[in-house]
């Protein structure tokens, strides 16, 4: 986990968004997104992007081991449970990406001595799932109905051997790639929350991804809203 | 902040949404400057001159400054004043523990029932249900309930008879529940006789004459969640026709 150089977003965020090479919209994949779709938790979500899926759910705030008791605010617990098999070493990174962004736009301080765990299954891996993981997990959360200070998306970029940026690749695409990275944005201030890399790549590269993933995150956020917004439409 | 705030009554807010102060352009020089004065509700915060929301739901608004979102949740987190269904899980000298469903058990006097003393104590066996209301309830605190009033009468608050059925509802559901004029419960009259006890923390109980009436009761109930209103009235139609 690194945090981005804050002058390198400054310099995004004065100066507007910085021209994406290539095309001039971001293509992601199709996605979609259910809410509540599990009885038992306090909140899920499943969210698909292409064929990648993830399923997620959030109990909380409940009792707390006192062994895992914080005085002043909620313990996270995220859980990444692969398609088969048990988490291994790489799901336990995912988990760590996941809480530290979680923790980040929660207001955990809000619910003191009680615990908050964020269960994610995988139903189908092809590509960006770290990206997936991260955006169910925010709907699940805004399903359970906990307070958070914004919203956060993910968008994974692969940067191929021309130097060619692709956003939210499938598994196939990511295996030709140079570098992998993700990052997390969160919805006020189009701020990197989390990045998650692989591979090499330059600086310039680097700033290029996150402002296409800027850019991208303004069409997730659009989502997230249309999606609770005809969640709601019953009640409205 | 007020007129952008009424424009939004009514419309979704995600967290992260804001509403910021702005200074009037013109001082009015006739009519008195009065401060607006905004009250917050659930799932709206203030940090500086700023309104926050921190949660998703429908912005909601009541005469004369009060502003609140409504969101459908599912976990009840304890409010003073709320009175709510508990279920008692131990007794422990002078107090007992209710589990509320909340992130922990709330405890309950011995003294506060109607007409208890510390002769005469109250028959509360664990597992009995109690209808009762907070009267602590923060973040920081073990919540506390009580089964009197200020003037030390039970007003509806106290153990549960025998007969009845508990089930869990979204806490959205039990707002609409209790809010005055509300449909689903002028549906529900048409429909047979019962007695409804609604705890704030999503959990209703419900006796009728028969167990089958008992049964038609709260599964109606539980599906009242994820309908819209004509959907709910053709089901309770239907009901009423016997057709189901």
């Amino acid at each position: 986990m690194t945090q981005s150089s804050c002058d390198a977003l400054h310099f995004f965020r004065g100066g507007g968004m910085m021209e994406v090479c290539g095309s001039s919209t971001v293509s992601l994949r199709e996605f979609g997104c259910e809410q509540s779709l599990l009885s038992r938790p306090d909140g899920s979500a499943s969210f698909t992007q292409g064929d990648t899926s993830v399923l997620a759910g959030v109990y909380g705030p409940a009792e707390v081991k006192v062994s895992k008791e914080i005085y002043d605010r909620a313990t996270l617990e995220v859980l990444v449970q692969p398609k088969v098999g048990l988490p291994s070493v790489r799901e336990r990174l995912q988990e760590q990406c996941v809480r530290e962004t979680c923790e980040a736009s929660l207001l955990l301080s809000l619910h003191p001595r009680s615990s908050l765990t964020l269960i994610l299954q995988v139903l189908h891996d092809d590509g960006s799932l770290l990206s997936c993981f991260l955006n169910a997990a925010c709907m699940a959360l805004m399903d359970a109905g906990l307070p958070m200070s914004c919203l956060f998306c993910a968008v994974t970029c692969a940067i191929d051997t021309d130097g060619q940026i692709t956003t939210d690749p499938t598994a196939a695409q990511e295996k030709e790639s140079r570098a992998l990275m993700t990052f997390a944005i969160d919805s006020t201030e189009r701020k990197v929350l989390m990045s998650s890399t692989k591979g090499s790549f330059s600086v310039s590269e680097l700033q290029q991804c996150i402002a296409v993933s800027q850019k991208a995150s303004e069409k997730i956020f659009q989502f997230y809203r249309d999606s609770v917004r005809r969640r709601y439409s019953k009640i409205l | 902040m007020f007129s952008r705030l009424k424009d939004k009554v009514g419309q979704v807010q995600l967290p992260g949404d804001e509403f910021s102060w702005e200074a009037e352009d013109t001082i009015p020089l006739t009519d008195p400057v009065r401060p607006e004065r905004v009250v917050c509700g659930p799932g709206l915060r203030r940090s500086g001159d700023r309104l926050l929301v921190c949660k998703s739901g429908v912005l909601r608004h009541k005469q004369p400054n009060v502003f609140w979102i409504d969101s459908q949740q599912r976990r009840y987190v304890p409010a003073k004043g709320e009175t709510v269904i508990g279920i008692v899980t131990a007794k422990s000298g002078d107090i007992f523990k209710v589990d509320v469903g909340g992130s922990e058990a709330a405890s309950l006097s011995y003294l506060a029932f109607e007409g208890a003393t510390k002769r005469n104590r109250p028959n509360v066996q664990v597992g009995d249900l109690v209808f009762a209301q907070f009267i602590v309830a923060n973040k920081d605190m073990e919540p506390e309930l009580t089964c009197i009033d200020s003037s030390g009468r039970a007003n509806g608050m106290g153990v549960f008879g025998a007969g009845g059925l508990v089930f869990t509802v979204s806490l959205g559901l039990v707002r609409r529940l209790l809010s005055p004029l509300s449909e689903i419960r002028s549906d529900l009259d048409q429909l047979f006789p019962c007695e409804l006890v609604v705890g704030m923390n999503g959990r209703l109980w419900v006796r009728s004459p028969s167990i089958q009436q008992t049964l038609i009761v709260a599964n109606l109930l539980q599906s009242c969640d994820s309908m819209t209103a004509p959907q709910r009235r053709e089901l309770f139609r239907r009901v009423q026709q016997g057709a189901l």
